[in-house]
């Protein structure tokens, strides 16, 4: 999972439910108030991004939600709304519920995992029937189909890889269908993991932060800080970057950013080109 | 196929079914040993004439619901009754040791085991997370010889262990393995090749690695008892010469589903030796590259008439629509049609399900569209259970089918009992309508794609809907929600829903008295899986009179702290509390990733994994 405390997508849309409910507290029935009808966003506080679903008449919800953006605090608890909701039945229970203190983590907009709740061997139907039609005559096609949790998901059409970075706790996932070469996928690196990283050098910054965000580069020519490796579908670790960009894609299993110090000391795979050959 | 199809066999048991080991009752029972009845209760002669008669009388027992009461009389209905079941149900593999299991009942026949939760399948669990059936094979290889069948879901099994269920248990008939893994071909060879009186080898929806052996040639030779061989799922080319031989050699084979691997040719040339089939999965039912285009079709359309018993009917892993035409002769007894592989369209399904009259079950792909859904309510007046699944399972896909696909079932189905229908959207009038037209509703699972996606007409949320099914349908024993939902949602269903055993909530509710509601208004709720919804610590507390009836709650993406669920586990002792965290974790956040928790007479499992933190 990709945050330890479910804080990205979580933290906005019921939040923004409870404000409308706090401040509609007095009279206004639950399935009429206006602030009730759910602005979906899934950007962080204050960013300009297109609802996951857009219905018409959400439009006119836009402004309200700016303005429920604007109150909600970002870096702070993400529990004042509960706070005052559980406030009422926390009479009735001795302990106080104590907030979790987690601080904000950077959203990212896209599928969540195990949603919606289709097995593996269920998904990929597109592809599969869709071949069989147009080919008949071409059934070596099959696409094996993935099953075990701890390889790629492929949703429709994308590939869906688990991405950690050495000195970060919280993993990613990347999705390698929406790249074409390992330039993007080197760039996506930095955008993944550059706030994180800096966070953690300096955890304890709030405001003006003391260290600069540092740009993670030279990830794929070993001259950088970092270098990205990846574990292959027989459990390997391969330098990423040796075969063509479509062979890497369709034997990886998991990246990994380690520190270039360290790569010695890793035990890395021999290079299996002949092998990718017979995919 | 009726394994697969009613996974709520809870219907035949309402008090959860190892009620008995957690009554007070039972447990000093369990607690003094089996030893109990003979050094506590000195039997005089009259009453080894009642016992006797008892135990005669207890042998018809077969629901397993009534075994637990009848346990519950006396000492004597204990011990009687615990010689006497043969079938053996636990639904929880951790709420039990199988040195408990095996000391109490000591003549089962049949043993029925179900581990991992269900929100596993969904990558929501790391892999390796228990759920061993190892521990169990052993401990009933000592003690029950004479075990005959094995039903497992979502347990882990490996080579080693199919081995010693063939080696130890002698007359070994029927293994059933269901969302399974941990198993290769290897073992299905070992398995396969020292059961001599295998009747049954059911592979449903389970991972198989290929080692490379050819398992189907390890049957052995001579005639086969074989009655029912399942391997649909499993994703390695089998050796069909093999197969062909064996179903040859099986006189009494009634239900074969085949994997993907295996051609509509070769499927004629099966269909030919077995014209008795009951079940047939079809395999990929599209033609294998080697077949020339000159070649002559065979007659498929006569092979499928010959098998006049046949009446449950799946497969089409790589359908070619133009070879749908050959399942008419039969397509008027059907009463369970899977084509849930199947990416067909409304025009493709119509001249089929315009003769399944008889049709009770029936899965498919929302390929069918709004206006397929509209056949299939046109013509299938007996069907009890409906799965629509999406075939592109995606957030913000198109959705081929709708609340109007959906109204139309429920008003031309109104025999409908079980539903599990994946849309991108819904409206309340939809649910409500189908709340009134199909009161016998006893599973009702809505998968509406969008996260928070509200009635897209009326931009409500879906709390009517969901309360319009818990109120008017009686029966109702198993729901899953989605959609965007308030509290008020789970207001209803505290408040109608007496008889919900199985509850799945994601992305929902706005606040703890959501969960509130549900744990304190639900008697007979078992099974409670939640995901990515605002339920804190005090929800938490809210449940504390209702867990120990509970088979397990499992809450992950959810607002609970380490301090909330060791509260819990402290005030709860027969609770085993287990936190989970992503594999790659290392770090212990103060917020709970995952929280599953279930009863036990046995305290924290010793095998569970570093990601797992028991409390």
């Amino acid at each position: 999972m990709e945050s330890g405390c479910s804080k990205k997508l979580l933290d906005l849309i019921p939040q923004e439910k409870k404000w409308g409910f706090i401040e509609n507290q007095n009279g206004i029935s639950h399935g009429s108030s206006e602030e009730k009808k759910l602005e979906l966003k899934l950007g962080p506080p204050g960013e300009e991004d297109e609802p996951l679903v857009s219905f018409g008449y959400f439009s006119s919800m836009k402004s309200n939600a700016k303005q429920a953006h604007n109150k909600f605090p970002p870096a702070q608890e993400d529990h004042r709304g509960g706070a005052v909701l559980t406030a009422s039945w926390a009479k009735n229970h001795h302990h106080q519920p104590k907030p979790p203190n987690c601080s904000q983590k950077r959203t990212a907009p896209g599928p969540v995992v195990g949603w919606p709740p289709i097995r593996s061997f269920r998904k990929n139907l597109a592809t599969t029937s869709k071949l069989a039609s147009e080919s008949p005559t071409s059934l070596p096609h099959k696409v094996a189909i993935e099953r075990k949790p701890a390889a790629p998901e492929t949703r429709g059409k994308g590939l869906f890889v688990k991405i950690n970075m050495e000195g970060v706790p919280i993993g990613r996932k990347v999705d390698l269908k929406s790249y074409d070469s390992y330039e993007k996928l080197s760039t996506a690196v930095d955008e993944l993991f550059r706030g994180l990283l800096a966070a953690q050098r300096d955890p304890s910054a709030d405001g003006p932060k003391q260290e600069e965000e540092k740009v993670i580069t030279g990830v794929l020519d070993g001259n950088g800080e970092y270098t990205l490796v990846y574990e292959d579908n027989e459990g390997d670790r391969m330098l990423v970057g040796d075969v063509p960009w479509h062979m890497f894609v369709s034997t990886v299993k998991r990246l990994r950013v380690l520190k270039s110090s360290e790569l010695s000391v890793i035990n890395l795979g021999s290079s299996k080109k002949g092998k990718m050959v017979q995919n | 196929m009726s394994e697969q199809m009613s996974d709520d066999d809870e219907r035949q048991q309402s008090p959860p079914s190892d009620l008995d080991f957690t009554s007070n009752k039972a447990r000093t029972c369990i607690v003094t040993g089996s030893v109990s009845g003979h050094t506590e209760f000195q039997s005089p002669y009259p009453d080894q004439v009642l016992e006797n008669v008892l135990e005669n009388v207890l042998h018809f027992l077969t629901s397993r619901r009534d075994r637990n009461t009848a346990s519950l009389v006396c000492k004597s209905w204990y011990r009687v009754e615990a010689l006497t079941r043969s079938e053996l149900f636990i639904g929880n593999c951790y709420a039990v040791s199988p040195a408990r299991a095996t000391a109490r009942f000591t003549r089962v026949r049949a043993l029925h085991l179900k581990g991992r939760p269900r929100f596993a399948d969904f990558n929501l669990m790391p892999p390796d997370w228990g759920a061993h059936f190892n521990p169990w094979v052993l401990a009933f290889a000592k003690a029950c010889p004479w075990l005959e069948k094995v039903y497992l879901k979502r347990m882990s099994v490996t080579d080693d262990d199919l081995a010693t269920l063939a080696e130890s248990f002698l007359g070994f008939k029927e293994l059933v393995l269901v969302c399974c893994d941990g198993f290769g071909t290897s073992g299905l060879s070992i398995f396969v090749s020292k059961c001599r009186q295998l009747k049954v080898l059911d592979l449903i929806e389970s991972e198989v690695s290929d080692d490379e052996t050819d398992w189907i040639l390890c049957f052995p030779e001579g005639e086969s008892h074989l009655e029912s061989l399942i391997f649909d799922c499993v994703e390695y080319p089998i050796n069909f010469e093999a197969l062909e031989r064996l179903v040859a050699r099986s006189p009494s084979l009634k239900k074969l589903k085949l994997n993907r691997y295996v051609s509509i040719g070769q499927l004629y040339r099966l269909m030919v030796q077995a014209p008795q089939l009951t079940h047939l999965g079809t395999g990929s039912f599209s033609p294998s590259e080697i077949a020339g285009q000159g070649d002559q079709e065979p007659d498929y359309v006569t092979a499928f008439a010959a098998c006049k018993s046949l009446v449950c009917l799946s497969g089409f892993r790589e359908i070619i629509p133009d070879y749908l035409p050959a399942i008419y002769p039969i397509c008027a007894n059907l009463t369970s049609l899977n084509f849930s592989y199947a990416n067909i369209t409304a025009e493709q399904l119509k001249p089929i399900i315009s003769n399944c009259h008889k049709l009770q079950v029936f899965w498919v792909l929302d390929s069918i569209c709004d206006e397929g859904l509209q056949a299939v309510a046109a013509t299938c007046k007996e069907l009890r259970e409906l799965r629509v699944f999406p075939v592109d399972a995606r957030e913000d896909s198109d959705g081929p089918v709708s609340e109007i696909g959906f109204q139309a079932i429920s008003e031309g189905c109104r025999k409908l009992q079980s539903i599990l229908y994946f849309c991108q959207r819904m409206t309340n009038a939809a649910v409500i309508a189908m709340s009134r037209n199909c009161p016998d509703l006893v599973v009702f699972r809505l998968c509406i794609m969008g996260r928070h996606r509200p009635d897209h007409v009326t931009g409500e949320p879906m709390d009517d809907g969901f309360g319009a099914i818990v109120m008017n349908c009686k029966k109702l024993t198993r729901l899953a929600v989605s959609g965007l939902l308030t509290d008020k949602a789970f207001d209803y269903i505290g408040r109608y829903g007496k008889l919900v055993r199985t509850l799945s909530v994601a992305f929902a509710g706005d606040s703890d008295m959501a969960l509130k509601y549900v744990l304190e208004g639900c008697p007979q709720l078992q099974k409670l899986e939640i995901r990515d919804s605002p339920f804190g610590d005090a929800a938490l507390c809210s449940g504390l009179h209702h867990y120990y009836n509970m088979r397990f709650l499992w809450m992950s993406s959810c607002r609970l702290t380490y301090q909330g669920c060791q509260q819990i586990a402290r005030a709860m002792p027969r609770l085993v509390v287990e936190v989970i965290r992503s594999a790659d974790e290392e770090e212990m956040d103060v917020c709970v990733q995952t929280l599953y928790m279930y009863r036990s007479l046995e305290g924290p499992r010793n095998d569970a994994p570093k990601f797992v933190t028991i409390l």
